[in-house]
């Protein structure tokens, strides 16, 4: 027991821990308590109850845990969440490792759920809990949010400023990614994932993160880029490759934007929101429906893939035409076909696009452009009493925010091979906005970070794929309690006085 | 006589039924201070707000001569935005609006945006690194650190706007309308907040912009004290009329403007 500790009323407790254990119940009733499955001829309710109970078990004795911490019982939380933590590591980790059926017998003794990940939460919220009570920070109150936000801007400070080295070491990363893995597809695959939502991220920082135009609906940018050059490809008597289609896609797409942008030009915040996402979802109904043109729900499929100087990926390319792996055998050493090859070329190529936005966006914070952009987003009165003509600016936002969308969805149709409207749903706006939100407004490696977290994560946690989405709103709700501008909220000067003085000195 | 820098005939502005300014007219000299004063609601900011284009006004002409070159612009026929990047007319704001999470230099540097954009090649060439827009940004560095040292702000030049006082942050505002290299300056307020020592240190400034810059300066004021020590022509509006027009020795004895500031002497009414 610690100096500080108040004396209980185990009654209260009792009714506060009792109470969560009741909304776990609740919840859990409903999420995890049933199940349908599909058994031949028929669909089979089963249920769950071992799982409901021990959630609700959880959820009482972690609340107790967090009251005693909240009270000052320090001690008690260190032993009682370390010897859950012990006992759990010692019931799942034979599991984990072994992966034999004792092995799983025994760890469902411990938890009944199915997914080791959840079992391993758990343990990861006892070893919490003991850490916290063992290191004895205190709750942060209310009235602490702005010195929190000040920390959370240093901690950005020091990001940045690391970034310097971070940048170039990740991109240095990136590059190895495909020789590290030797080319594991399914790493491939995922890497290519996580590189287009970081591209796609890039690209709405422009519009969101510096000019503060919330778009809802920059998935419809995606799609037009993605339709532009499918349609291109795959119609007879076009037919043209990727790299002819690229520039054409971002045009059109980049005009989208344009087109979208003068009818909102007047709108801000809440309604520019509800706006965008109307484009988006119109889009999308339009692709869906307009059957001639675009083929409707069924969507465009047989899209070729990029050729690297007109050779092609495929294992036998064909009259007159020559394969990577025939060209790559007679000048450098033999090699034998392998799908792996055009995994690890889209990957470089997606590379190359996202860091050709990077580079964009980097520059054009410190260009004139740039800065309006910025200034728009603080105050677009002041703006105009400067002589900034604000629907310019606002509409070369859009137009490229858009055109980055548009060369990302180009080459999200070149990558997949089929397109149809199922894939430019809102979610994917909401997700690509959630990326530039979470990583922090204009933070060109908190976007990394959090394609990371979001994209990356659900893929570790595909066990779990029904609740994918409400980890993810979790995860949300945690960011916004305690980092409310973003993992990496910190704004540098596009230019300092101090900086330029020691560049004029000899 | 020659032609002022700013005569404006006739101006009227309806809200609907409500007449803000009722034909008002007055004139704003070249290296002079004009003062428009009068009570609360006189109409003397939207009179400001007309003349930088944030509002149109329902009937009137306001007519801008640049006296180096002897351009003429009619500013109710110009939209907002131009006013300040073809007219050049500066304004600042009676509640301040800076950019306050940009730096106090970055401010100086946004006001410059339409000079940078023609030298960065409107971006394109700017991205690749273009000699001619390098040369730019740092004239107008240069430009906004002799603004920044005449306003007291050099060493404050790379923190947040929002981090300044609020003093400064009324001289970072007027500095800033300097940056776009104004023929007039509309200040709205500028003393309003300011204590004393702050407020001289106002004057000084505003004089210093008068004789060195060769430029009109426009001026919303209430304090008394700034208005009739700086401004060498005063302008009283009361219910969006024009009540008097003088030197600020005939404003202070006119009776119209007493009677509209003091009211009507009780045996009178």
């Amino acid at each position: 027991m610690t100096p500080d500790a108040r004396p209980l009323d185990y009654g209260a407790m009792a009714k506060e821990a009792g109470l969560t254990a009741f909304v776990v119940a609740m919840l859990a009733i409903v999420l995890v308590g049933f199940e349908l499955r599909d058994i031949p001829g028929a669909i089979a309710l089963y249920t769950r109850f071992p799982d409901v109970v021990a959630a609700c078990l959880i959820g009482f004795f972690g609340r107790i845990a967090v009251i005693l911490l909240r009270e000052g019982y320090r001690g008690a939380v260190v032993i009682g969440g370390g010897v859950v933590a012990v006992l759990l590591l010692i019931g799942l980790l034979p599991e984990t490792l072994f992966g034999t059926a004792t092995a799983r017998a025994i760890a469902n003794r411990f938890m009944p759920f199915d997914a080791p990940v959840v079992r391993w939460c758990v343990f990861a919220a006892a070893v919490f809990l003991a850490l916290r009570a063992a290191i004895g920070r205190r709750k942060v109150r209310v009235e602490d949010m702005k010195a929190r936000a000040e920390a959370a801007d240093r901690a950005g400070a020091r990001v940045q400023h690391i970034a310097r080295y971070a940048g170039p070491a990740a991109g240095l990363a990136a590059v190895a990614l495909p020789v590290a893995f030797g080319g594991d597809q399914q790493v491939m695959s995922v890497a290519i994932l996580v590189m287009t939502y970081i591209m796609l991220g890039w690209g709405l920082n422009i519009v969101v993160g510096l000019a503060g135009l919330l778009d809802l609906g920059y998935v419809a940018f995606y799609a037009v880029g993605a339709y532009t050059f499918s349609l291109l490809a795959t119609t007879e008597g076009i037919e043209w490759s990727f790299w002819v289609c690229l520039p054409l896609a971002g045009a059109f797409a980049g005009l989208a934007g344009v087109l979208l942008g003068f009818p909102v030009l007047r709108l801000r915040g809440d309604y520019l929101a509800i706006v965008t996402l109307g484009f988006g979802e119109i889009v999308r109904v339009v692709i869906q429906n307009w059957y001639g043109f675009t083929n409707g729900a069924n969507g465009i499929s047989g899209i070729p893939l990029p050729t690297l100087f007109g050779l092609s990926w495929d294992e036998d390319p064909g009259e007159g035409k020559v394969a990577f792996w025939q060209w790559f055998s007679q000048h450098f050493w033999p090699v034998q076909y392998s799908p792996t090859y055009e995994k690890i070329y889209l990957f470089y190529v997606i590379l190359g696009l996202a860091l050709i936005v990077n580079w964009f966006a980097l520059r054009a914070r410190r260009m004139p452009i740039g800065r309006a952009w910025e200034a728009l987003r603080e105050d677009e009165i002041a703006c105009r009493s400067l002589g900034i003509n604000p629907t310019n600016t606002k509409l070369t936002a859009f137009g490229v925010g858009a055109m980055f969308g548009g060369f990302a969805g180009s080459f999200f149709a070149t990558s997949q091979g089929f397109v149809s409207p199922e894939s430019f749903v809102f979610i994917e706006s909401a997700i690509i906005l959630a990326i530039v939100v979470l990583g922090g407004f204009g933070s060109q490696l908190g976007v990394v970070l959090a394609a990371l977290l979001l994209i990356g994560l659900p893929e570790a946690f595909r066990e779990i794929k029904d609740f994918r989405m409400l980890a993810f709103g979790l995860a949300m709700v945690g960011i916004m309690l305690w980092r409310p501008a973003g993992l990496l909220a910190h704004r540098e000067p596009t230019v300092t006085l101090a900086g330029k003085q020691r560049a004029a000195k000899p | 006589m020659t032609r002022p820098l700013l005569e404006v005939e006739h101006l009227t502005i309806r809200f609907g039924g409500l007449v803000a300014v009722n034909d008002v007219g007055f004139r704003a000299e070249d290296r002079r201070i004009t003062a428009v004063i009068g009570p609360n609601g006189a109409g003397k900011t939207t009179v400001f707000n007309c003349l930088t284009g944030f509002y149109k006004p329902t009937v009137g002409r306001m007519r801008l001569l640049h006296t180096a070159t002897g351009r003429e612009f009619l500013l109710e026929r110009m939209e907002g935005f131009r006013i300040a990047a073809e007219a050049h007319v500066a304004r600042t704001f009676q509640n301040i609006r800076l950019f306050p999470k940009m730096t106090v230099l970055e401010n100086l540097i946004v006001a410059q945006h339409n000079k940078l954009m023609r030298a960065s090649g409107y971006t394109v060439l700017g991205l690749f690194g273009y000699r001619g827009y390098r040369r730019a940004e740092h004239a107008a560095i240069d430009r906004a650190r002799y603004w920044l040292d005449r306003t007291g702000l050099l060493d404050r030049a790379d923190d947040a706007a929002e981090g300044l006082p609020y003093g400064g942050q009324r001289r970072l505002e007027i500095a800033r309308a300097m940056c776009i290299e104004p023929v007039m300056l509309c200040l709205d307020e500028p003393a309003a907040g300011l204590n004393p020592r702050e407020s001289e240190e106002l004057n000084a400034l505003l004089r210093f912009i008068r004789d060195e810059h060769k430029i009109g300066v426009l001026l919303i004021e209430h304090d008394m004290s700034v208005v009739m020590e700086i401004s060498d022509h005063i302008i009283v509006l009361d219910y969006g009329r024009k009540i008097a027009d003088g030197t600020p020795a005939e404003i202070r004895n006119d009776p119209a403007v007493i009677r509209a500031y003091l009211g009507e002497p009780e045996e009178a009414a």
